[in-house]
Protein backbone atom coordinates (compact mmCIF):
# COMPACT_ATOMS: atom_id res chain seq x y z
CA UNK A 1 0.00 0.00 0.00
CA UNK A 2 2.62 2.59 0.93
CA UNK A 3 4.51 1.76 -2.78
CA UNK A 4 0.76 2.94 -4.16
CA UNK A 5 1.23 5.68 -2.34
CA UNK A 6 4.44 6.83 -3.11
CA UNK A 7 3.75 6.27 -6.75
CA UNK A 8 0.45 9.05 -6.31
CA UNK A 9 2.62 11.71 -4.49
CA UNK A 10 5.07 10.94 -7.46
CA UNK A 11 2.76 11.37 -10.53
CA UNK A 12 1.73 14.42 -8.91
CA UNK A 13 4.70 15.98 -8.35
CA UNK A 14 5.14 17.08 -11.67
CA UNK A 15 2.97 19.88 -12.96
CA UNK A 16 2.53 18.86 -16.34
CA UNK A 17 1.73 15.45 -14.76
CA UNK A 18 -0.90 17.12 -12.46
CA UNK A 19 -2.73 19.00 -15.29
CA UNK A 20 -3.07 16.15 -17.58
CA UNK A 21 -4.81 14.12 -14.29
CA UNK A 22 -7.05 17.70 -13.72
CA UNK A 23 -8.35 17.76 -16.99
CA UNK A 24 -9.42 13.91 -16.99
CA UNK A 25 -10.84 14.95 -13.40
CA UNK A 26 -12.65 17.71 -14.33
CA UNK A 27 -13.68 16.87 -17.85
CA UNK A 28 -13.88 13.09 -18.25
CA UNK A 29 -12.95 10.30 -20.64
CA UNK A 30 -10.15 11.91 -23.42
CA UNK A 31 -8.13 10.62 -26.01
CA UNK A 32 -4.05 11.06 -26.43
CA UNK A 33 -4.67 13.33 -29.32
CA UNK A 34 -7.26 15.74 -27.27
CA UNK A 35 -4.90 15.76 -24.18
CA UNK A 36 -2.12 16.47 -26.44
CA UNK A 37 -3.74 19.54 -27.81
CA UNK A 38 -3.96 21.25 -24.15
CA UNK A 39 -0.87 19.67 -22.47
CA UNK A 40 1.96 22.01 -24.61
CA UNK A 41 4.17 18.82 -24.77
CA UNK A 42 4.37 16.22 -27.45
CA UNK A 43 2.20 13.21 -27.88
CA UNK A 44 5.12 10.73 -26.69
CA UNK A 45 5.98 13.16 -23.55
CA UNK A 46 1.65 13.07 -22.88
CA UNK A 47 1.84 9.03 -23.52
CA UNK A 48 4.98 9.25 -21.08
CA UNK A 49 3.42 11.06 -18.44
CA UNK A 50 -0.11 8.93 -18.75
CA UNK A 51 2.10 5.88 -18.39
CA UNK A 52 3.30 7.13 -15.06
CA UNK A 53 -0.22 7.96 -14.10
CA UNK A 54 -1.53 4.92 -15.02
CA UNK A 55 1.43 3.04 -12.78
CA UNK A 56 -0.53 5.31 -10.02
CA UNK A 57 -3.90 3.97 -10.68
CA UNK A 58 -4.87 7.76 -10.98
CA UNK A 59 -5.72 6.98 -14.55
CA UNK A 60 -7.22 3.96 -16.54
CA UNK A 61 -7.29 3.48 -20.52
CA UNK A 62 -9.60 1.81 -23.21
CA UNK A 63 -8.80 1.09 -27.03
CA UNK A 64 -11.40 2.44 -29.54
CA UNK A 65 -10.20 1.90 -32.98
CA UNK A 66 -7.14 3.25 -33.51
CA UNK A 67 -7.50 6.05 -30.46
CA UNK A 68 -6.69 5.18 -26.75
CA UNK A 69 -9.46 6.76 -24.34
CA UNK A 70 -8.33 7.96 -20.55
CA UNK A 71 -9.99 8.43 -17.86
CA UNK A 72 -9.01 10.14 -14.30
CA UNK A 73 -10.18 7.51 -11.12
CA UNK A 74 -9.76 9.82 -8.55
CA UNK A 75 -10.56 7.23 -5.87
CA UNK A 76 -6.44 6.79 -6.21
CA UNK A 77 -5.82 10.09 -4.17
CA UNK A 78 -8.06 7.94 -1.04
CA UNK A 79 -4.63 6.38 0.18
CA UNK A 80 -3.48 10.23 1.24
CA UNK A 81 -6.61 10.84 2.91
CA UNK A 82 -5.50 11.36 6.70
CA UNK A 83 -7.56 9.74 9.41
CA UNK A 84 -8.16 13.37 11.18
CA UNK A 85 -10.17 14.39 7.86
CA UNK A 86 -11.89 11.67 8.10
CA UNK A 87 -13.15 11.70 11.58
CA UNK A 88 -13.27 15.25 11.67
CA UNK A 89 -15.74 14.77 8.60
CA UNK A 90 -17.55 12.07 10.26
CA UNK A 91 -18.02 13.56 14.07
CA UNK A 92 -18.88 16.86 12.63
CA UNK A 93 -21.94 15.07 11.19
CA UNK A 94 -22.45 12.72 14.15
CA UNK A 95 -22.65 15.50 16.23
CA UNK A 96 -25.09 17.36 13.88
CA UNK A 97 -27.29 14.43 14.24
CA UNK A 98 -27.19 14.73 17.61
CA UNK A 99 -28.03 18.31 18.32
CA UNK A 100 -30.96 17.22 15.65
CA UNK A 101 -31.72 14.25 18.55
CA UNK A 102 -31.62 16.86 21.27
CA UNK A 103 -33.60 19.07 19.59
CA UNK A 104 -36.41 16.61 19.28
CA UNK A 105 -35.77 15.45 23.21
CA UNK A 106 -38.35 16.77 25.38
CA UNK A 107 -36.32 17.70 28.61
CA UNK B 1 -17.70 26.44 16.78
CA UNK B 2 -14.18 25.74 16.38
CA UNK B 3 -12.39 22.73 15.08
CA UNK B 4 -8.44 21.78 15.64
CA UNK B 5 -6.62 19.16 15.50
CA UNK B 6 -3.06 18.94 17.27
CA UNK B 7 0.08 16.63 16.53
CA UNK B 8 2.77 15.65 18.66
CA UNK B 9 5.20 13.15 18.68
CA UNK B 10 3.19 10.83 20.92
CA UNK B 11 -0.45 11.36 19.82
CA UNK B 12 -2.49 13.20 17.36
CA UNK B 13 -6.25 14.80 18.69
CA UNK B 14 -8.73 15.95 16.85
CA UNK B 15 -10.73 18.60 18.70
CA UNK B 16 -14.37 19.59 18.18
CA UNK B 17 -16.23 22.43 20.42
CA UNK B 18 -20.06 22.95 20.49
CA UNK B 19 -22.23 25.24 22.34
CA UNK B 20 -25.68 23.37 22.78
CA UNK B 21 -28.82 25.24 24.51
CA UNK B 22 -29.71 22.01 26.13
CA UNK B 23 -28.39 21.34 29.86
CA UNK B 24 -25.88 18.95 30.50
CA UNK B 25 -27.71 16.05 31.82
CA UNK B 26 -30.08 16.30 28.72
CA UNK B 27 -27.40 15.56 26.71
CA UNK B 28 -25.68 13.13 28.78
CA UNK B 29 -28.52 10.74 28.29
CA UNK B 30 -28.16 11.19 24.64
CA UNK B 31 -24.23 10.05 25.15
CA UNK B 32 -25.35 7.28 27.04
CA UNK B 33 -28.38 5.27 26.27
CA UNK B 34 -27.86 2.72 24.16
CA UNK B 35 -31.07 3.49 21.77
CA UNK B 36 -30.46 6.95 21.70
CA UNK B 37 -26.62 6.71 20.69
CA UNK B 38 -28.56 4.55 17.95
CA UNK B 39 -30.34 7.34 16.71
CA UNK B 40 -27.23 9.66 16.38
CA UNK B 41 -24.19 7.31 15.96
CA UNK B 42 -24.73 3.76 15.72
CA UNK B 43 -25.94 0.54 16.68
CA UNK B 44 -24.46 0.09 19.98
CA UNK B 45 -24.48 -2.57 23.04
CA UNK B 46 -22.95 0.30 25.34
CA UNK B 47 -23.71 0.47 28.97
CA UNK B 48 -22.63 3.13 31.20
CA UNK B 49 -19.98 1.21 33.66
CA UNK B 50 -16.17 1.10 33.42
CA UNK B 51 -14.70 -1.47 32.09
CA UNK B 52 -17.50 -2.65 29.67
CA UNK B 53 -16.50 -3.82 26.12
CA UNK B 54 -19.38 -3.27 23.77
CA UNK B 55 -19.45 -2.77 19.94
CA UNK B 56 -20.83 -0.37 17.25
CA UNK B 57 -22.11 -1.94 14.01
CA UNK B 58 -22.50 -0.25 11.20
CA UNK B 59 -22.83 -2.44 7.53
CA UNK B 60 -19.91 -3.58 6.17
CA UNK B 61 -18.08 -2.54 2.89
CA UNK B 62 -15.26 -4.32 1.27
CA UNK B 63 -12.05 -3.43 3.22
CA UNK B 64 -14.14 -2.81 6.07
CA UNK B 65 -16.16 -4.95 8.75
CA UNK B 66 -17.90 -2.45 9.87
CA UNK B 67 -17.46 -3.38 13.71
CA UNK B 68 -15.79 -0.75 16.04
CA UNK B 69 -14.43 -2.11 19.47
CA UNK B 70 -14.70 -0.18 22.67
CA UNK B 71 -14.32 -0.14 26.05
CA UNK B 72 -15.61 2.24 28.43
CA UNK B 73 -13.10 4.20 30.20
CA UNK B 74 -14.37 7.18 31.88
CA UNK B 75 -18.07 7.72 33.01
CA UNK B 76 -18.76 10.66 35.22
CA UNK B 77 -22.32 12.22 35.00
CA UNK B 78 -23.08 14.44 33.84
CA UNK B 79 -19.82 16.18 33.07
CA UNK B 80 -16.92 13.17 31.07
CA UNK B 81 -17.30 9.88 28.68
CA UNK B 82 -14.89 8.25 27.26
CA UNK B 83 -13.97 5.00 25.53
CA UNK B 84 -11.56 3.62 23.58
CA UNK B 85 -13.04 3.16 20.10
CA UNK B 86 -10.90 0.38 17.41
CA UNK B 87 -11.23 -0.41 14.02
CA UNK B 88 -9.19 -0.91 10.80
CA UNK B 89 -5.95 -2.07 13.17
CA UNK B 90 -5.83 1.71 14.52
CA UNK B 91 -6.57 2.06 18.71
CA UNK B 92 -8.16 5.63 19.35
CA UNK B 93 -10.22 6.97 22.52
CA UNK B 94 -12.95 9.48 22.29
CA UNK B 95 -14.08 11.76 25.05
CA UNK B 96 -16.93 13.74 25.74
CA UNK B 97 -16.58 16.96 28.29
CA UNK B 98 -19.73 18.86 29.06
CA UNK B 99 -19.39 22.07 30.78
CA UNK B 100 -22.53 24.29 31.92
CA UNK B 101 -22.98 27.32 30.62
CA UNK B 102 -25.65 30.51 30.82
CA UNK B 103 -27.24 29.23 27.87
CA UNK B 104 -26.91 25.49 28.07
CA UNK B 105 -23.51 23.01 27.99
CA UNK B 106 -20.19 23.60 25.91
CA UNK B 107 -19.58 20.06 24.35
CA UNK B 108 -16.07 19.33 23.49
CA UNK B 109 -15.55 16.44 22.05
CA UNK B 110 -11.86 15.06 21.60
CA UNK B 111 -10.55 11.93 19.85
CA UNK B 112 -6.95 11.11 20.04
CA UNK B 113 -4.19 8.19 19.12
CA UNK B 114 -1.38 6.61 17.57
CA UNK B 115 1.31 6.78 19.89
CA UNK B 116 4.53 5.81 17.83
CA UNK B 117 4.66 2.67 17.59
CA UNK B 118 1.09 2.38 15.83
CA UNK B 119 2.52 4.40 12.87
CA UNK B 120 2.61 0.96 10.70
CA UNK B 121 -0.82 -0.22 11.83
CA UNK B 122 -1.78 3.32 10.23
CA UNK B 123 -0.54 2.68 7.15
CA UNK B 124 -1.42 -1.00 6.71
CA UNK B 125 -4.91 0.29 7.89
CA UNK B 126 -5.00 3.19 4.59
CA UNK B 127 -7.03 1.26 2.54
CA UNK B 128 -9.03 0.14 4.55
CA UNK B 129 -9.76 3.90 5.55
CA UNK B 130 -10.76 4.95 1.72
CA UNK B 131 -13.76 2.37 2.02
CA UNK B 132 -14.42 3.68 5.32
CA UNK B 133 -14.84 7.37 4.10
CA UNK B 134 -16.58 6.09 0.82
CA UNK B 135 -18.76 4.03 3.56
CA UNK B 136 -19.33 7.77 5.53
CA UNK B 137 -20.06 9.38 2.42
CA UNK B 138 -22.83 7.35 1.34
CA UNK B 139 -24.75 7.33 4.85
CA UNK B 140 -24.89 11.25 5.06
CA UNK B 141 -26.76 11.26 1.43
CA UNK B 142 -29.06 8.90 2.62
CA UNK B 143 -29.94 10.78 5.20
CA UNK B 144 -30.41 13.86 3.01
Amino acid sequence: MQAVTDNVFKALADPTRRAIFEHLARDGEQTVHALTGRAGVSQPAVSKHLTVLKRAKLVRHRHEGRETHYSALPQALGPMVDWLDIYGAFWRNRLDRLEDLLNRMDK
Amino acid sequence: MTDATSTTAQTRTLVIDREMPHPPEKIWRALTDGPLMEEWLMTNDFKPMVGHRFTFRATPVPGWSGIIECEVLVVEPPSMLSYSWGTLGIGTAVTFTLTPTESGTHLRFEQSGFGPGQDQNYKGAKYGWTNFLGKLDHVVERLD
